[in-house]
């Protein structure tokens, strides 16, 4: 198999059968709290790709290129929550300055992206499966990808669900946790596919 | 002092059930989905959770005084940090078996809302020891709630409670409960019954209430 077949097959995997969210449960937290409407979930998922794919390739650099030669790794944890709290300090302020548009959209999704666990999700799973620098990035871009779909899946389920007949107990969590269930059974069924 | 006592059992309590994380408030839900397979990893976690609970609401509420208001997230999170990998080591050094099935979820703790939120809400406007109290209190309420979670997921997934078979050996073990999609379904029912339960008594409350 050559490289590219590799590549490609590394990257449905990501999005598809080793999603974040349904086999993974990493970002779980924005997964439940962001996902009453269609459109804020759609901006939450295109600001966490925005923010995933950058934090891999900066957590990437800052392991291998600072904290190994030092031989400090004990520090990995610190290290990149620092990287993606300063990183989604920096993106915040260059959208402000540049796309002001896209910054009204995803303003108040940014700060919320330092404490989503998939990103840190991700610099560590990087790390501790030895991924190199172009399947970190593609990790991180594509398994955000993974979490953008999920998420947009469960706005429209949510949207739908509004308008059920739920029990009154079950009403809120409960039943997005269900449906997030039932989804996830779905999503087994790729997981023959790579 | 007696009050003080009341007071600080109070504290207890609220984290445990009044408030308890992961039922009341919903808090930390991917540990809470992700690492219940089974009863002893949610018991691990659990006490994993407690122990950076009680640290950084500790040094949070020492420090409360010393850290400017505009830069207090970024502290605690470096003060959580700290913790996290002191477990993080601990665990790796003395409880290999469990780390390794816990895997990424230990460096996780960090970016767990449970944390963050009673440094913000409890610690740094709160006493020492009230802020220890409070954090012990938060901690044993999510690990009764992995447990819970823990050992339901055990029993139908694989037969077993704590590792112990308890269905008997004609029992086929239900696997969807211990994948992915188990989680989110015991989590989901689960909370719904407790739901009812409370609404049940409330009700039960306010219909004494009215009588009185």
């Amino acid at each position: 198999m050559n490289e590219i077949t590799k590549m490609l097959l590394f990257m449905v995997s990501c999005v598809l059968t080793n999603n974040f969210i349904f086999s993974k449960f990493l970002g779980c937290c924005p997964f439940l709290g962001v996902s009453n409407k269609v459109e804020t979930a759609a901006s939450m998922g295109l600001a966490v790709t925005f923010v995933m794919t950058i934090a891999s390739l900066f957590s990437y650099m800052v392991y291998h290129w600072l904290l190994v030669p030092l031989k400090i790794t004990f520090m990995q944890t610190i290290a990149f929550i620092l990287v993606i709290a300063a990183l989604v300090q920096f993106v915040e302020m260059f959208l402000k300055k540049a796309s002001p548009s896209l910054h009204g959209a995803l303003g108040i999704y940014l700060p919320l992206i330092t404490t989503n666990c998939a990103v840190l999700g991700v610099a560590t799973l990087n790390v501790s499966e030895n991924y190199n620098l172009i399947y970190s990035v593609l990790n991180g871009a594509f398994s955000a990808i993974g979490f953008l779909v999920a998420i947009v899946l469960m706005a429209g389920v949510r949207e739908r669900l509004e308008n059920a007949k739920i029990p009154e107990c079950m009403k809120g969590f409960p039943i997005s946790l269900v449906s997030a269930g039932l989804m996830a059974i779905a999503f087994m069924g790729f997981s023959g596919l790579v | 002092m007696i009050k003080e006592r009341k007071s600080l059992g109070k504290i207890f309590l609220n984290g445990v059930i009044t408030e308890n994380p992961t039922f009341r408030l919903v808090l930390g839900a991917c540990p809470t989905l992700a690492v219940t397979t089974s009863a002893v990893n949610g018991i691990g976690m659990g006490a994993a959770a407690t122990f950076v609970l009680v640290g950084s609401n500790v040094v949070v509420s020492m420090l409360r005084k010393f850290i400017p208001d505009n830069v207090r997230i970024p502290a605690f999170i470096v003060i959580i940090c700290t913790f996290v990998t002191m477990v993080q080591l601990f665990m790796q050094a003395y409880l290999p078996s469990l780390y390794e099935s816990l895997g990424i979820f230990i460096p996780l703790i960090v970016v767990n809302c449970i944390i963050l939120a009673r440094a913000e809400a409890f610690a740094s406007k709160n006493p020492v020891l009230a802020s220890a109290v409070d954090g012990l209190g938060m901690g044993v309420g999510f690990t009764l709630a992995l447990t819970l979670i823990g050992m339901i997921r055990e029993l139908i997934g694989s037969g077993t409670l704590f590792g112990l078979n308890v269905m008997g050996a004609g029992y086929e073990p239900m696997l969807l409960f211990v994948l992915a999609s188990g989680g989110f379904l015991t989590f989901g029912i689960l909370l719904g019954v407790i739901n009812a339960i409370t609404a049940y008594f409330q009700r039960d409350k306010h219909s004494e209430g009215g009588r009185a």
